[in-house]
């Protein structure tokens, strides 16, 4: 299955750049992030991938012979076959920006949402776009790997609100 | 609360005339945990409800990028805590996915048997306690009454009722003895008696049928494209089930159906999970009776798995291979890729994506909760019912926010 949709999307759309791996039978593509959202489009009207199961990021900072330091991952899935496909993007500092995929599916929602507040990534065109776990003030993203396990002292250094003062 | 957080619920601001907002949580009773809703009231009319999450965020995923793939399991332990054994069977069987370990058919059996209990155990407390917040008391007892047999079988195996940490990278902590399994017998013998009992007083209670008929409906379309799974989204007719759409464990050797509704309201999420109970106990009782003997860690992955307790403390052999795998420096190296592992735990898909350097922890361990893209859905389905439905709803999604926030 994976391989009609590899030929697929090299007939239809001939001008992207797609870079498809596997892992223990587990199709991969990786494809650039300004071709990004035509690809999920593509993928969901002509592939069926009617859900996207996840979507999360990974900061390579740490990673031996890595050359781009985020990877966003969207997991989608064909619920009609129960086939799986990983659409992965890199992206490097400074530009941190993606086109946002609420509008391929509702479900990205929360999931970009959390990916901003771990990593600040910033979706485009997201309807509702803050923080989703953490505070509005904080300040990090906690997920990076330069950000230490023990956190800066937000913590403690949290405004306390006395009894009297609320 | 904020000013900007109210400002920010008005969808359309033309509407908002006469409307009024009201504060549900973090401290309330029927959130069971701490979420909070902003709801827009029109009269007794939820117009708009925009959640905040977050106030038990504790940083689990920073976490397991220093914890090694065994001690990891501790902590997923603590995510869904209404069903802690499925959880720890979701991380093994990623990390298991990931180096490509295969099971024994021992192990295999007592996996899923304990993975159906969870299942059980799971739908027990979401039916239960909703019943309780829509006021009926009595029928929550007699759920407890069976959670707390399956306390014992957990503390059996184990040696803890709550947070068992029991699975371990190709195998299980321990081996089951003979009273567990009479345990189990005892168990599935006992427990359709307390169904009917549990049926009876609830899914024919004419009260309970009018205040979740009809109630929080997820249209097929939604559920699909929302990321909705398991009985949320089986109850909108989509029919998915990880067991049989993508079998791990022994789930191939049994036979058990698929329970699916086209309704999509609060009711039939509820005969959702009561269908599911029966099969998960046709499961069990097929797995009992069929479980193999024989090894619990598989030998040709020795260097992955843990040797056995008794071994570690009688004989040398058993300490120098439990030394080999406990010291970070001595363990087997894994393949320097990334792998997306799912299985269906009682609320849904509960999936983990793991990035792996080589070594015997993850660089990334993410984890895709169920809770999160149902409790997101949520709006869509309270828009327009009454404000007591909000318990309803809120109870039939069963959002546990431990795993909500990580």
């Amino acid at each position: 299955m994976p391989s009609i949709a590899k030929e697929k999307l090299s007939a239809d759309l001939p001008r992207i750049q797609a870079e498809w791996s596997e892992f223990r039978g587990q199709s991969r593509i990786k494809v650039a992030a300004t071709s990004l959202l035509q690809v999920l489009f593509y993928f969901r009207d002509h592939a069926g991938f009617n859900q996207l199961t996840d979507l999360t990021c990974v900061d390579h900072l740490e990673m031996a012979g890595a050359t781009d330091r985020f990877e966003v991952v969207y997991v989608l899935l064909n619920i009609d076959t129960g086939e799986r496909l990983l659409v992965k993007t890199f992206l490097n500092e400074p530009d941190l920006k993606l086109p946002s995929a609420t509008q391929v599916w509702i479900g990205a929602d929360w999931l970009e949402r959390e990916v901003y507040d771990m990593y600040g990534i910033e979706f485009e065109g997201h309807p509702n776009f803050k923080r989703l776990l953490l505070p509005d003030e904080f300040a990090s993203f906690p997920l990076r790997k330069d950000y230490p396990q023990q956190g800066r002292g937000e913590r403690h250094n949290f405004p306390v609100i006395t009894r009297a003062e609320s | 609360m904020p000013l900007e957080l109210l400002e920010s619920t008005s969808s359309d601001p033309s509407k908002r005339e006469g409307l009024w907002t009201l504060n549900f949580g973090p401290q309330h009773p029927a959130t069971h945990t701490t979420l909070r809703l902003i709801l827009q009231l029109d009269g007794e009319t939820v117009i708009d409800a925009e959640p905040d999450i977050g106030f038990l965020h504790s940083g689990f995923e920073k976490l397991g990028e220093s914890l090694d793939f065994n001690q990891y399991v501790t902590i997923v332990d603590r995510m869904n805590y209404i069903s802690p054994m499925a959880n720890e069977i979701a991380w093994h069987h990623s990390v298991e996915a990931l180096l490509d370990i295969e099971l024994t058919p021992r192990c295999k059996y007592i996996r899923t048997i304990f993975a159906e209990l969870m299942r059980i155990h799971d739908h027990l407390l979401c039916l239960g306690t909703c019943v309780l917040d829509l006021g009926g008391a009595t029928a929550f007892m007699y759920a407890f009454n069976e959670r707390e047999y399956i306390y014992e079988i957990c503390e059996r195996a184990s040696g803890q009722r709550f947070h068992t940490s029991y699975t371990r990278v190709g195998g299980l902590l321990y081996d089951v003895t003979d009273d567990w399994v009479a345990m189990v017998r005892k168990f599935v013998k006992n427990f359709p008696k307390a169904y009917d009992d549990f049926s009876g007083l609830v899914m024919k209670n004419r009260i309970f049928i009018e205040r979740t008929r009809d109630v929080g409906v997820l249209s097929h379309e939604d559920a699909i494209a929302g990321g909705a799974t398991g009985p949320v989204a089986r109850a909108s007719g989509v029919a998915r089930d990880l067991r049989v759409d993508e079998p791990y464990l022994a789930y191939d050797d049994f036979e058990f159906d698929i329970c699916c509704s086209q309704a999509g309201d609060c009711y039939a999420r509820f005969q959702v999970r009561m269908m599911e109970m029966l099969q998960s106990l046709r499961i069990i009782e097929q797995a009992i009776e069929n479980l193999p003997s024989g090894p619990i860690f598989n030998e040709a992955y020795g260097k992955s798995g843990l040797p056995d307790k008794t071994d570690v403390y009688g004989s040398i052999e058993g300490l120098i291979h439990h030394f080999e795998n406990i010291m970070p420096n001595r363990q087997a190296d894994g393949p320097k890729d990334a792998l997306y592992a799912a299985t269906e735990s009682p609320n849904g898909e509960l999936g983990y994506y793991i990035v792996s350097d080589g070594s015997f922890r993850a660089y990334r361990a993410r984890t895709r909760p169920p809770s999160l893209l149902h409790f997101a859905l949520f709006p869509r389905m309270i828009r327009g019912c009454m404000l007591s439905d909000v318990v309803a709803v809120l109870g039939s999604i069963n959002i546990i926010a431990a795993e909500l926030d990580r």
